[in-house]
């Protein structure tokens, strides 16, 4: 029953104050989006500290402790150039973290502006706008960041973040435009104009705010989908020229699958792909039935 | 819009898509520091061998300088001008040859005959690919929504998810950990032959897989919700017939649309699936060509590729509207 339909309740009883309600439980969240929420917390946390708590440098060659298998030295062994995997691990988060969290606020400060822009406004800017969109989406996108990076000898993360920019701000223009195109009518947006309000104020006060939430279950997932990109391009050898990248640890895995005792390492850098992706997932999942019910009724 | 501006407007956009990405790829690959020349050529080749390179690979034209700048002891070659190479690699797309394989060896054949040695090999790992996912999924997508609410329900979620966040990087190595170095039931990496297939086609359906699983059961509990299901059901039919005749039919076309406009994704999947099972194919010859700064074939594969890209979709799309009278399209 909706609460549109719930007839007023009785006058209410000199409030006998209701126990205040833990923030847990007015998050009103399901099992699994908390499940997701620690799985990225886990992983943003690392990638604050894990450096710090990186028991061996992730780069010092020590060539007479190659391939190692687990120890009390070395937890996960070591590599083929005896490095400490748990610290590659832990220093490849913090690069992963880098990277997922500049592109994500990078695209989806450009989308939304971008987006707002285009269904506010109509018209022409709209029609260009839209266009570059299609263009844009019309293209295989890792292909697309592959010929950028690969234009560079040594990429650092800066050119690997502005790769991955190149096409990743479409989908949050998409959602952006799509939202402003229906909150432009509303009666409030309308008293705002004949207010005399500025085309800059309504936009940044007034539709930006409410468009917000769908935003922020796109850059939820968005974030699982960079993880892999940035890991796709390191394991191709297109990533920063550092050995601690994930994808850069499995292209390393994959090359060494076949010395005995030396295939689990492919499947550390992995896990914690699929860890970071899969959180990302299940946070993103519950956000949306959580933030819009619409499209509730649709969901997997 | 009429179906005929449709097809035109997206024809058009997917040429302007793929020709922008050219210009970019052409541009970005000739801002790369150092001679391609040097590259290709290694570094004990005659400047004979280098000039034939050069040539080959179209940077340079006639002996316009007659002085001897380097002081080398013959005559300077100008290096043709961006412009002019872009005009020459257009002229290469029209023709069909993608320009030129340098350096010449082999009876100096095109670009276009490299790609076509080594294509058939990545369309066949995406086709396997897409029929294992769609396969997969579908059974597993219809007994969820069928047995909604109870465990095997909740265990095919489970199952999806998790085939949604597993990497082909992960899925790779770990298929031949299990298939090929423990118990041996498929050939590994750089064999041949329909069986070496199976397990990077697994890898590279298994994120598919997952996606339409998910896309099936919420199509099915959508469809099942329906009055015709409930009327097909209240006049007595078998829950079989319901299901397949009434449910089934209605659910499937958005998860067979979406699986066809996965194809694209399905190619550039292949890339790193090719890397990992080291399978020659339209990936490898790319990576290969970047990391040798083979500028022609670079160009070539992005093509390729892109163009495969964008006509599928555009095939998806028209074919969706022409199944379901319902779609026409803004």
């Amino acid at each position: 029953m909706t609460a549109a339909s719930t007839p007023p309740p009785a006058p209410p009883a000199p409030p006998a104050r209701p126990p205040r309600r833990s923030w847990v439980a007015r998050a009103n969240l399901s099992p699994s989006t908390w499940i997701g929420l620690v799985m990225l917390s886990v992983f943003v946390l690392l990638g604050i500290f894990g450096p710090l708590l990186a028991p061996h440098s992730a780069t010092a060659v020590d060539l007479d402790h190659t391939f190692q298998g687990p120890s009390g030295a070395h937890w996960l062994g070591t590599d083929k150039n005896g490095i400490d995997t748990l610290s590659q691990l832990l220093n490849g988060a913090r690069s992963a973290l880098l990277v997922s969290l500049s592109v994500v606020t990078i695209c989806a400060t450009i989308g939304v502006v971008v987006g707002t822009a285009a269904g506010y406004l109509h018209g022409l800017v709209d029609d260009v706008i839209m266009r570059v969109v299609d263009i844009l989406q019309a293209f295989p996108g890792i292909l697309l960041n592959i010929a950028v990076v690969a234009a560079v000898a040594r990429p650092g993360l800066g050119v690997l973040v502005a790769a991955l920019c190149i096409n990743g701000w479409v989908g949050y223009a998409r959602v952006a435009r799509g939202q402003a195109l229906s909150l432009r009518e509303r009666d409030y947006v309308q008293a705002a104009r004949a207010l005399g309000a500025s085309n800059r104020r309504i936009v940044f006060r007034h539709l930006i705010p409410n468009l917000m939430a769908p935003i922020i279950i796109q850059m939820t997932f968005g974030f699982g989908t960079i993880i892999l990109v940035e890991a796709s391009l390191s394991f191709l050898g297109l990533g920063p020229q550092v050995d601690y990248t994930w994808g850069a640890m499995l292209d390393q895995g994959t090359t060494f699958l076949w010395k005995e005792g030396f295939g689990y390492y492919a499947l550390v850098p992995g896990l914690a792909i699929a860890w970071v992706v899969l959180g990302a997932n299940l946070l993103g999942d519950g956000l949306r039935d959580r933030l819009d019910p619409r499209q509730r009724r649709v969901r997997g | 819009m009429s179906i005929g501006s449709f097809i035109l407007r997206r024809i058009g956009l997917g040429l302007i898509a793929v020709l922008g990405v050219s210009v970019l790829v052409f541009l970005n690959l000739h801002m790369i520091p150092g001679d391609p020349v040097d590259h290709l050529a290694g570094g004990e080749a005659t400047k004979d061998q280098r000039d034939k390179i050069a040539d080959c690979m179209g940077l340079q034209q006639g002996y316009l300088v007659a002085r001897d700048a380097d002081h080398d002891g013959d005559d300077d070659r100008v290096r043709t001008s961006l412009p002019a190479q872009f005009v020459r690699f257009l002229g290469d797309v029209a023709d069909g040859s993608l320009g030129h394989q340098c350096p010449n060896t082999r009876g100096r054949p095109t670009v276009m005959a490299r790609i076509l040695e080594v294509l058939p090999n990545t369309l066949w790992l995406a086709i396997t690919g897409m029929l294992i996912g769609i396969l997969l999924a579908l059974p597993i997508g219809i007994v969820a929504a069928v047995r909604q609410g109870t465990w095997i329900d909740t265990a095919a979620t489970v199952f999806s998810l998790s085939g949604m966040s597993m990497p082909v990087m992960l899925m790779g190595p770990l298929l031949l950990l299990w298939f090929f170095v423990d118990l041996g039931w498929f050939p590994g990496p750089t064999e041949t032959g329909p069986a070496s297939l199976v397990l990077p086609a697994f890898a590279i359906g298994t994120h598919l897989m997952a996606m339409l699983a998910r896309m099936t059961r919420s199509s099915m509990v959508e469809v099942l919700g329906e009055d015709y299901v409930r009327t097909a059901r209240a006049k007595g039919l078998p829950t079989r017939v319901v299901l397949a005749k009434h449910a089934l039919r209605n659910a499937l076309l958005p998860v067979i649309t979406v699986a066809g406009l996965q194809f694209g994704s399905m190619l550039s999947g292949a890339i790193i699936t090719e890397k990992v099972f080291a399978r020659p194919g339209i990936g490898l010859l790319l990576l290969d060509a970047i990391a040798e700064r083979n500028y022609p074939v670079v160009q070539g594969c992005v093509l390729v590729i892109a163009v495969f890209y964008v006509s599928v979709n555009l095939l998806v799309d028209l074919a969706y509207g022409l199944v379901d009278p319902r779609i026409r399209r803004a």
